[in-house]
């Protein structure tokens, strides 16, 4: 039954807004004379005039429910329930359904309807919160008339320290919008505290980290990469030192959601960069119950705990991307995921030759962690464009770059152990006969980004986890 | 209450909804208490009766008063009182 409706006769939802409902004012005045006839009116009470019963239907309840999706749409109801159904305007359709009094002399045979406001972009998950089921298994948390939700999030204990979007039912359905994958599929379990943790709930804190539906599956991807048993995620949580998840997003899926990997890349103002690397955060706090403090032990951290994610700049096809590199198939998006401790700003505004760059490079990765250890955690390069162009015009592709830079990244022992050069850090004494690697085997890993002007590039130091080849290092994963 | 928005927990649901009490301390050794009076009536005499318990069991004390009792405490006073005391008596009496 449908409560203020005929239940035995006609129903016709429409809108003002719709020039298909407009022109078949005539046709609905005719039906109202001839029989039980309601019109439901999404946008205008008194639209359609002449007409005995006009429902506002502003909030869009009735619309809803009856799963409108066009306008005009003229339903026959029999016995209370619904027997025929037809939308648009479309003379024979109308005619069988509601009988002769559709003819609608004098107008078109055919003109297509409107859509529905009630399936207008992010209203329908709006209606389904309000009417329907929306199917989700988080409990739902009150927050009184007079209280601030943004407030509430904080007070709960659920923020980083910036303010979070309150993750209403609404907006946890638009941004599921975003991914095919089901509200309770189980993506992993998250550290500290190994809690399962559900599409849905991956979806609330991207909620409130700020992201939109469409980042959905580059968040899933990144914290799918981020639970690989080789990234070591709880003990990264878990570390005194400053590192913290580092996203690097290559491929199509990068250009799709508008992120940055140009001018200030690695800074603040682009919402995908942003939200992205804070919805992996905030899911490691509130879902795995990673609390500075608590199981995060950092001494200092370092400000991309907030969020530190780019995207790479692939618009050189002579530039292998990262991705790539690391065994991601061309075309395919993917997410790398390494132990980053910030960044530390390189200079070099006099190297003209790809030889003086990577000598005076392999200087700064030299200071990683500390300038006489070595193999205790690995490094990114990102090399902004003006670097770049000097390997380029140089002859220097990606693997030359690297081969290089390992070269030049090779010091005497006798220079870096303890004691030597009167610092009491340093390698252990074993090593003092040997020629010793900064890095591991592959533990550099460069990328390209930045804006067009700026002789520079970026060192972002690892963790000294990373020290343990076969138990940390990091993850490359392509974004399903 | 009027209940106009509702929330979808973030969390893996493990405490209960409705947020626990701060634990008591196990002891109140070496630990200050605020005393504060909220400017009710005959709410000093109520602050003077437990600063002498307090006094007789050694446990140090600070007092405090609300300008006005129609208004909630001014900020820098509830952050006076944090920064110098670990525990809080708010007395209310008519």
């Amino acid at each position: 039954m449908h409560e203020g409706l005929p239940s035995d006769g006609l129903v016709i939802v429409a809108k003002r807004d719709c020039p298909t409902c407009v022109l078949i004012e005539p046709v609905m005045q005719s039906l109202d004379r001839a029989g039980p006839l309601a019109v439901i009116s999404q946008d205008d009470p008194v639209f359609p005039s002449g007409i005995g019963r006009v429902i506002d239907d502003h909030d869009l309840q009735r619309s809803f429910r009856l799963g409108i999706e066009t306008v005009p749409t003229l339903i026959r109801l029999k016995g209370g329930r619904e027997v025929e159904r037809t939308v648009g305007w479309d003379r024979a359709e109308w005619i069988r359904v509601a009988g002769a009094a559709a003819a609608g002399d004098g107008l078109p045979a055919w003109q297509p309807g409107c859509g529905s406001k009630s399936v207008e972009p992010g209203v329908h998950e709006t209606l389904v919160a309000r009417y329907g089921d929306p199917g989700l298994g988080s409990r739902e948390i009150a927050v009184g008339e007079w209280d601030d939700p943004i407030e509430a999030c904080f007070e709960r204990g659920w923020s980083d320290g910036l303010p979070v979007v309150p993750p209403t039912t609404d907006r946890i359905l638009r941004m599921l919008g975003g991914t095919e994958r089901k509200p309770d599929e189980i993506v992993g379990l998250i550290p500290p505290n190994l809690a399962p943790c559900t599409v849905e709930k991956v979806a609330i804190n991207a909620v409130m980290a700020g992201c939109k539906p469409e980042y959905m599956p580059v968040v899933l991807g990144v914290l799918e990469a981020a639970l690989d048993p080789l990234f070591v995620l709880h003990g990264l949580l878990c570390t005194t030192h400053f590192s913290g998840p580092l996203v690097i997003i290559n491929g199509p899926a990068a250009k799709a959601i508008g992120m940055n990997s140009g001018v200030n890349a690695l800074g603040q103002g682009n919402r995908a960069n942003a939200t992205i690397g804070r919805a992996l955060q905030l899911i490691v706090r509130n879902v795995g119950g990673g609390l500075p403090g608590g199981m995060d032990r950092a001494t200092l951290g370092n400000p991309g705990k907030f969020t530190f994610c780019f995207a790479e700049d692939e618009s050189d096809p002579d530039w292998e991307p990262l991705a790539q590199r690391r065994g991601i198939a061309a075309g395919k998006s993917a997410v790398t995921l390494f132990h980053g401790e910030g960044v530390n700003g390189f200079i070099d505004q006099k190297s003209r030759t790809p030889e003086e760059l990577v000598r005076s490079l392999a200087m700064g990765l030299f200071g990683v962690g500390h300038p006489k250890l070595c193999l205790a955690g690995n490094a990114v390069l990102v090399l902004a464009p003006e670097h770049y162009r000097i390997f380029k015009d140089g002859g220097f592709d990606r693997r030359r770059i690297e081969d290089e830079l390992y070269k030049a990244l090779k010091r005497p022992g006798s220079e870096l152990v303890r004691g030597a050069q009167n610092v009491a850090e340093g390698m252990p004494p074993s090593f003092a006969d040997k020629m010793v690697d900064k890095f591991q085997p592959d533990g550099l890993l460069i990328v390209r980004a930045g804006g067009e002007a700026g002789l520079f590039s970026a060192i972002i130091g690892g963790w000294p986890g990373q020290s343990v080849r076969d138990e940390c290092q990091a993850v490359t994963q392509e974004i399903r | 209450m009027n209940v106009v928005t509702k929330l979808r927990d973030p969390t893996a649901e493990t405490s209960p909804v409705r947020r626990s009490r701060l634990a008591p301390p196990l002891s109140l050794e070496g630990k200050s208490v605020a005393l504060m009076d909220i400017g009710k009536a005959r709410g000093s005499e109520f602050i003077d009766r437990l600063e002498g318990h307090f006094r007789k069991a050694g446990v140090t004390t600070r007092r405090y008063r609300k300008p006005t009792n129609t208004k909630v405490a001014p900020t820098d006073l509830l952050q006076k009182i944090a920064a110098e005391n670990q525990l809080a008596v708010i007395a209310l009496s008519d």
